[in-house]
């Protein structure tokens, strides 16, 4: 038998939204009050799902300590009380909007997840971000990315140039 | 379409497996194998999947699937203590995942009587971490 295990975690950081590629008072249309060139910060909520066979003897998908050790590793230590587009050289040329801190969130966790759970191992299946209490994004993973006109298109990075 | 009820409980429980020595437990569960247990207000999320009646324009009698948690769910575990007061958790651990599939089992066969189907059972042991189950993690 198997199930998904979801933990929820917090990190508060600060970023601003706003691409070289267009002019100042056209970052100011698209992206409003984020445009602001201090910056601003939210406490982000991010879920972390995991599916796999539940251990007969243990009852357990994974240890959730371990998850907590590898997620604080691997992205909250490095998010926390940081200023996104200023100390994550991922969002030096990508706009910190919460898609793409999402789609960042869950490369980095693919990409360390095999090595630190095993082979066969619990899967991660998806990720959520919460940026407010008002706006969250789902990214699932291991599948392609379901866009609103229903097309399927792998996810992707928004690369900007400066 | 998806039509979700929700319940709580509160129980206590303890992550051990019997025949395991204490540190053995300890490195496997950490504080939850606490040897008096500990507690925890459990919510489950209860999601049915079906068309909605023409006449009626319902899924699912809401009231008779709040009964049926209520029934098979809430007064069997609500301020119990699992591993002790409810079964099978004197044999396998009360672990969220064993929880979660354990509230799908006993929930499978009561919506016979219903044209909804279960669909997906979510127990949030807190805030911070829930199990997901459905019919599918019982595939072999």
């Amino acid at each position: 038998m198997r199930a998904a295990l979801t933990r929820r975690y917090q990190f508060s950081a600060s970023h601003r939204l706003h691409t070289p590629a267009l002019s100042n008072s056209e970052n100011e249309r698209v992206f409003g009050k984020c445009n602001n060139p201090y910056g601003h910060g939210h406490n982000y909520q991010l879920e972390v799902t995991a599916h796999g066979t539940v251990d007969p003897e243990t009852g357990l998908v994974l240890d959730v300590r371990q998850l907590d050790r590898f997620v604080s590793d691997q992205v909250l230590n490095r998010f926390a009380n940081r200023n996104i587009n200023m100390d994550l050289p991922e969002f030096r040329h990508l706009i910190p909007t919460t898609e793409n801190i999402a789609i960042m969130i869950g490369k980095v966790l693919e990409d360390g997840w095999t090595a630190e759970f095993g082979v066969p191992g619990p899967k991660l299946v998806g990720i959520h971000v919460q940026e407010t209490d008002r706006n969250g994004f789902d990214l699932v993973i291991g599948a392609p990315v379901s866009r609103r006109n229903d097309a399927v298109v792998e996810p992707s990075f928004v690369s900007v140039t400066d | 379409m998806f039509i979700t009820r929700k319940a709580e409980f509160s129980a206590s429980h303890v992550c051990r497996v019997p025949s395991w020595s204490d540190a053995a437990n300890r490195e496997v569960y950490g504080e939850a194998a606490n040897e008096h247990g500990h507690g925890h207000n459990y919510i489950i999320e209860v999601t049915v999947a079906g068309d909605p009646d023409p006449v009626t324009g319902m899924v699912v009698d809401l009231k008779q699937l709040k009964e049926i948690l209520e029934r098979e769910i809430v007064q069997p575990m609500d301020h119990r203590f699992l591993n002790y007061e409810v079964e099978p958790f004197d044999r396998v651990p009360p672990t969220a995942e064993n929880i979660a599939l354990e509230i799908w089992s006993r929930l499978r066969n009561q919506l016979t009587s219903t044209p909804a189907r279960l669909h997906r059972v979510r127990l949030y042991e807190t805030a911070d971490l829930f199990v997901d189950v459905t019919g599918e993690d019982f595939d072999t």
